[in-house]
């Protein structure tokens, strides 16, 4: 910590003095030494991470082949795919919002979520954070319990509840609260359903840190300073504990956009989610060019949509 | 002395609080009850853990009592929360927001209470005034020292024009220095703002410099209230002796007593007069108690009332503390101020006397 906080400094030294020259290639070699730790890292991102994205953007701008894959020969046609079709007969473009459809729904679904899993781990988390010590392990413990099976199962095991013949419905058959079966299972209700109970978790974690690490003398002080309960939540506690709220809301949007497991299964692939789509491109669609747009449009949005969210959040939390 | 109930800034009557139930049940304050004036320095003086900091949270409304009530100009504040209390707290954390600047922070109880903000303003600059922290208002808390929290601390408490201040160790922080610059400062903030301050202590020479009066805690109870100069001079207890400054504790035995004053025999069969407390009545073995500053040392043995040997002599600068080993085996410590011309110099080893000054020995109760 201190190697690499002094490294920056250490060339803009005057004084030629005996320690000081040491000390500056001490400093100098630290850093390199800092560097090769990092190598490692460095590699898995760039075969795993940028590799992958520099094929896509390469395949973005090909031909599809009739059977999946790629001919190498240049084209925007997948871009302009994204908002238009061509006439097969006399070429022209031709606008459909189509594409654009889902994917302002898959925002939507993943603002919704956001919001609620917001709305629903706050409370959770502070409960967590203001139990004895020895207790919060245990808490923390029970909010990662869903981890531990595959989401795949736990989103067909929401569709055994849900399902027209599931647990609520007959339940409420047998309590004859209602006479026939409430249609919940392939409904928008049931993707929002499936995507706030996937992640929820990663709301309250990040929160659950932040809130820890809060001062609760600074919550005395505040009521000591005239300021009632629902201030100090606004005050104090909630722009305190700010790192937490846009960790968690990163994590819970940007899995929830591209979600795609939860709304094929719960959405019964009517209810298309852009990941459903994509992958859609590279299965049945044939359509591998266009599948790589898609990813590469998607991942542009989220980029505008985080510099925004960034830009006006941190600007209000600051360094200590 | 006789209550006067419109004059008490707060009035604490038979105030429990218990922490814990059932078998880890502790009393942090035993049936407390004590007066604090309008416009006093009290001080709440005490040892760690003797509840000094527990009836401060009471008063600030932190922790509620389980017997007792707490009056503020003659109306019971115990059961109101904290934000409906015109009292205000100095933590010994500070506990400045880190997301605010200094000027906000000050600002903080004005805005609470709902105050236009031109006079939020003008309450703030003149906060900054009296901490000495106009240079620094826009400074994040994170940014500025800790003598400077400090200030920006207690600007914030008294922004609001609390009833009461109350300050909980808010200089234990601080350097020595810099806390006998913050132990001034604080009296002149007291006395431009007269507002009664409530000052919770473990260091008695604190204590002593800046209280108007004192209250020494022990165990949960108040064994003493008094003036600086009553609590030092005339301690009720052993205990208050014993935590106030240095003392010497001889034991002795009652030949007679009257109005007050009790004839006390030494073993070596010398007697001295010593006052005792009211409302104690000293009988046969007792302790003597003897500031360290109110004996002198003769050459003698013989001229003493009573005599030793002399085992140590440390020097401090301003006095010297020569340790005197009793012929009856108590070790006896000796203050004497330093000045150009003292007389007589002593070699550790020498048979000396110890005179004591008049009223110099108390008996007090253990």
């Amino acid at each position: 910590m201190t190697i690499a906080t002094l490294s920056p400094t250490a060339p803009s030294q005057v004084t030629p003095s005996k320690a000081a020259l040491f000390e500056a290639r001490a400093v100098k070699a630290g850093a390199r030494r800092n560097r090769l730790l990092s190598l490692p890292a460095l590699v898995i991102i760039g075969i795993f991470g940028v590799l992958p994205l520099i094929i896509i953007c390469v395949y973005s701008f090909l031909v599809a082949a009739p059977y999946g894959g790629v001919q190498w020969q240049f084209s925007t046609d997948a871009y302009l795919n994204f908002l238009f079709q061509r006439d097969i007969f006399d070429d022209t473009l031709q606008f459909t919002p189509d594409f654009l459809i889902i994917y302002l729904r898959s925002f939507l679904f993943a603002v919704v979520t956001t919001v609620i899993c917001l709305l629903l781990g706050f409370p959770t988390a502070y409960f967590m954070a203001t139990r004895p010590p020895a207790q919060r392990n245990w808490w923390v413990l029970l909010i990662t319990i869903p981890f531990w099976s595959n989401l795949l199962v736990r989103t067909l095991a929401i569709m055994f509840i849900i399902r027209d013949e599931g647990l609520i419905n007959d339940a409420l058959l047998a309590l004859g609260v209602i006479d026939k079966p409430i249609t919940m299972l392939y409904t928008n209700f049931a993707i929002q359903l499936g995507l706030l109970y996937a992640f929820l978790p990663f709301m309250v974690l990040p929160l659950y840190s932040s809130l820890e690490k809060l001062d609760f003398r600074l919550i005395e002080a505040a009521c000591d300073l005239y300021a009632t309960r629902r201030q100090v939540l606004w005050r104090v506690i909630i722009p305190l504990s700010k790192p937490g709220i846009i960790a968690g809301c990163l994590l819970v949007f940007i899995p929830a956009l591209g979600a795609y497991v939860t709304p094929l299964i719960l959405g019964g692939g009517v209810h298309l989610m852009i990941g459903d789509l994509i992958a859609q491109q590279f299965g049945s669609g044939r359509n591998w060019p266009l599948g790589c747009a898609q990813a590469l449009i998607l991942m542009a949005a989220v980029l505008v949509a985080l510099f925004f969210y960034v830009r006006n959040t941190s600007g209000k939390v600051q360094h200590g | 002395m006789p209550e006067q109930p419109g004059k008490n800034a707060i009035e604490v009557r038979g105030v429990r609080k218990v922490f814990g139930a059932g078998e880890n049940q502790v009393a942090a304050l035993d049936t407390v009850s004590v007066s604090i004036r309008e416009n006093e320095f009290f001080t709440l003086l005490g040892p760690s853990g003797c509840g000094k900091t527990t009836l401060l949270r009471l008063i600030a409304g932190f922790d509620f009592p389980t017997a007792g009530e707490i009056l503020l100009h003659g109306q019971d504040i115990a059961p109101l929360p904290p934000y409906k209390r015109p009292v205000n707290t100095v933590f010994q954390s500070y506990a400045l927001f880190p997301h605010m600047t200094v000027a906000q922070n000050i600002g903080f109880g004005l805005e609470m209470l709902g105050k236009p903000k031109a006079e939020t303003e003008a309450r703030v600059a003149q906060m900054l005034k009296l901490v000495k922290m106009e240079a620094l208002k826009a400074r994040r808390t994170s940014q500025i020292s800790g003598g400077q929290q400090q200030r920006v601390a207690l600007a914030r408490a008294l922004a609001p024009q609390p009833k009461v201040l109350l300050l909980d160790e808010p200089l234990s922080a601080l350097d020595y220095k810099l806390r006998k610059e913050m132990q001034i400062e604080l009296k002149r903030l007291q006395h431009e703002t007269g507002i009664t301050f409530i000052f919770v202590t473990h260091d008695q020479e604190e204590a002593l410099t800046m209280s108007d009066r004192i209250a020494v805690m022990s165990a949960g109870k108040i064994l003493q209230v008094g003036t600086p100069r009553d609590i030092y001079e005339r301690p009720a207890e052993r205990f208050v002796a014993d935590f106030i400054g240095e003392t010497n504790f001889l034991p002795g035995t009652v030949v007679s007593k009257q109005a007050g004053v009790a004839t006390v025999k030494f073993a070596s069969n010398a007697t001295i007069a010593a006052g005792y407390p009211e409302g104690f009545d000293p009988t046969g073995e007792v302790t003597l108690v003897v500031r360290p500053e109110h004996a002198d040392l003769v050459p003698d043995p013989a001229k003493g009332t009573i005599a030793g040997t002399l085992s140590n002599i440390v020097y401090f600068g301003t006095d010297t503390h020569y340790h005197v080993k009793l012929d009856g085996g108590e070790n006896f410590i000796v203050r004497h101020q330093n000045s150009r011309s003292s007389p007589v110099t002593f070699g550790t080893g020498a048979k000396v006397g110890i005179q004591f000054e008049e009223d110099a020995a108390r008996v007090l109760k253990d």
